[in-house]
């Protein structure tokens, strides 16, 4: 395996084939899992959530709250696992780490100006260690989507090269907002440019903007990230965003992560559902499996 | 081409009714309704839990906008169900017709059932009135108790009376302002589904009257124990079924209604006592200031 990295020439154009990307998406929601690889699948995915409050009414009670609900997600549920993250703003990251003590939980914080990314760079570089210095374990940054598609390729480079240097040692999710790349072609491109340029995480979406996640655009960039280690041996890990909130469907992109991408990404050090409403949806289908009885969203956590 | 050929009639494939849509059951299953003389009338969705499950959610998220709907207002989509049933009586008796009734019999039974929806539209409004109560109290309190929806209704339809039983169920329900799922007919499920055309036609927003077809025996347990439900209604007399609707509805503390002595045909069939069934009363306390020498309040 090659081990030297080698920046590729991003000016160059990228065709992606829409039809079979969808095709091939569409494949994998066919797949039926019952019973017990159903059981396994829902607690595998409940462990890759990254909880998310990224409101402007957020309140130190409001993340509070969700940190406990991290930890004692149903409790009439013994043995279940806890999820990966929660997911907040610079400015509740102290309250977060603070509340989650040593629960194992992980604090990940948005930052470069989150959601438009439209502030200048050093404005960027002093959100992101704020971030860092009150104990964030992992930064999401957003890309500046209008010089990318300005074609500012190097621009866009420089500037994830400058947050991971910034991030020390949390790790970088790199946020294309996929949804205003518009093509296959540019999500890859995007992609492409994270991962060379340092991204420890390559993730869709803000959850801010419509379409969020759609499983064609993670295979693209699932596919990507295949790519990037056969060439370089890196394992880089990914994080579809917004817009799944159904337990069937997160299993569904659980199929194409271990199709695509296989086992050892089967975990949530590489991969993440950014999400709010999955959990209470993967409990109630837990308590399912368990009673028999279908549920009600009365009998869980508000989240 | 001879024109005297005649001509292939286009049969009407007879789906369920989800969230205002019609989809067919997910399993894919169907059956075959048939008359007393055994002729085959139609092939019906057998409908499994899934497609249950399924309307649960529809009517739950229809629950809020329906219950907050001004009385009045659904008094007038009540009566609009009842025009619509109207302008399409001639399709109703002819099924009836068709599922062995005469044609007095199905007349009269199409007739009972425009009536009935004028009734409880009228009711929609009122009923409030009458069920609602000041309750003396010994505080400087204006104390009053109110009805309210009780949510989600499963309910399964009685086996005869196949169209007025059906309307007589729901028509109390969605005048009190809860959503409902119901289980029509096994035997005589045909005017069933062409009922829910007339109810996706009426205004009535999506979700808030959903209607399956299938076998009871089958159905029964996930009407009776699903945790979203907040009532079961059953209509026959099967002493078996209706314990274990009452133990499986304890586990969620569901209302059980069991309507087994109900004569739909006659004038017993409707009262506002059966949008009362489906009624949680509320009570409230507001403080006041004393009022009156008494130095008492209401």
């Amino acid at each position: 395996m090659i081990q030297t990295k080698t920046i590729p020439d991003f000016s160059a154009p990228v065709h992606i084939d829409q039809v079979g990307i969808e095709e091939r998406a569409s494949r994998f929601t066919k797949r039926s899992i019952k019973n017990e690889s159903k059981l396994n699948g829902l607690m595998l995915a409940l462990n890759m959530i990254d909880l998310t409050t990224l409101e402007g009414k957020d309140t130190e009670g409001k993340v509070k709250q969700l940190c406990y609900k991290a930890q004692h997600l149903h409790d009439a549920y013994p043995g279940l696992p806890t999820v990966a993250a929660i997911c907040v703003y610079p400015s509740m990251v102290k309250t977060a780490k603070a509340a989650l003590g040593d629960s194992g939980i992980k604090v990940a914080s948005v930052s470069t100006a989150f959601p438009s990314g439209q502030a200048p760079r050093d404005v960027k570089i002093r959100d992101t260690k704020f971030a860092v210095q009150h104990g964030a374990d992992e930064i999401d940054m957003v890309i500046s989507r209008g010089k990318f598609l300005e074609g500012e390729y190097n621009f866009v480079f420089d500037e994830i090269a400058a947050i991971k240097e910034a991030c020390g040692e949390a790790r970088l999710k790199v946020i294309l907002e996929t949804g205003e790349l518009v093509t296959y072609d540019k999500v890859r491109k995007a992609s492409d440019i994270a991962m060379y340029a340092g991204a420890d995480f390559i993730k869709t979406s803000t959850g801010k903007i419509s379409p969020a996640a759609t499983m064609p655009v993670t295979l693209v960039m699932l596919e990507a990230i295949r790519d990037f280690y056969y060439k370089t041996g890196k394992k880089i890990a990914m994080k579809p965003a917004g817009g799944i909130s159904k337990s069937k469907l997160a299993l569904h992109y659980l199929v194409m992560l271990n199709e695509v991408l296989g086992e050892d990404w089967m975990n949530n050090e590489w991969f993440r559902f950014g999400a709010s409403s999955l959990a209470n949806d993967i409990l109630m289908q837990l308590m399912k499996l368990r009673t028999g009885v279908y549920q009600s969203a009365n009998y869980f956590s508000i989240d | 081409m001879a024109t005297t050929e005649k001509r292939l009639e286009v049969l009407k494939t007879y789906k369920i009714y989800i969230g205002g849509q019609f989809p067919r059951t997910e399993s894919g299953r169907y059956y075959i309704a048939t008359n007393k003389k055994g002729e085959n009338l139609a092939n019906v969705c057998l409908c499994s839990r899934k497609d249950f499950r399924d309307a649960v959610v529809a009517a739950r998220s229809a629950f809020g906008g329906w219950s907050s709907r001004a009385a009045f207002n659904r008094g007038q989509i009540l009566y609009r169900i009842a025009e619509m049933l109207e302008g399409r009586k001639a399709q109703f008796i002819d099924e009836l017709i068709k599922q062995d009734s005469t044609r007095v019999q199905a007349e009269n039974e199409v007739n009972l059932c425009i009536d009935r929806l004028i009734y409880y539209s009228g009711w929609c409004d009122k009923f409030q009135q009458l069920f609602s109560t000041v309750n003396p109290v010994a505080s400087s309190h204006f104390n009053f108790s109110v009805p309210e929806p009780t949510g989600v209704v499963a309910a399964i339809a009685p086996q005869n009376d196949s169209l007025l039983g059906l309307v007589s169920l729901i028509a109390p329900i969605i005048a009190g302002g809860n959503t409902c799922i119901v289980l029509a007919s096994n035997t005589k499920p045909l005017c069933a589904v062409t009922f829910a055309e007339v109810l996706n036609s009426s205004d009535l927003p999506g979700g808030v009257v959903n209607i399956l077809t299938g076998k009871v025996s089958e159905l029964v347990p996930w009407f009776a124990d699903h945790m979203d439900v907040n009532a079961t209604v059953y209509c026959e007399a099967d002493e078996a079924t209706q314990k274990m609707i009452k133990e499986k509805s304890a586990l969620n503390v569901k209302r059980v209604l069991l309507y087994d002595k109900t004569k739909w045909t006659d004038a017993s069939g409707q009262s506002p006592y059966f949008i009362m069934d489906l009624q949680e009363i509320k009570t409230t306390w507001h403080p006041i200031e004393n009022i009156g020498g008494a130095k008492a309040g209401y």
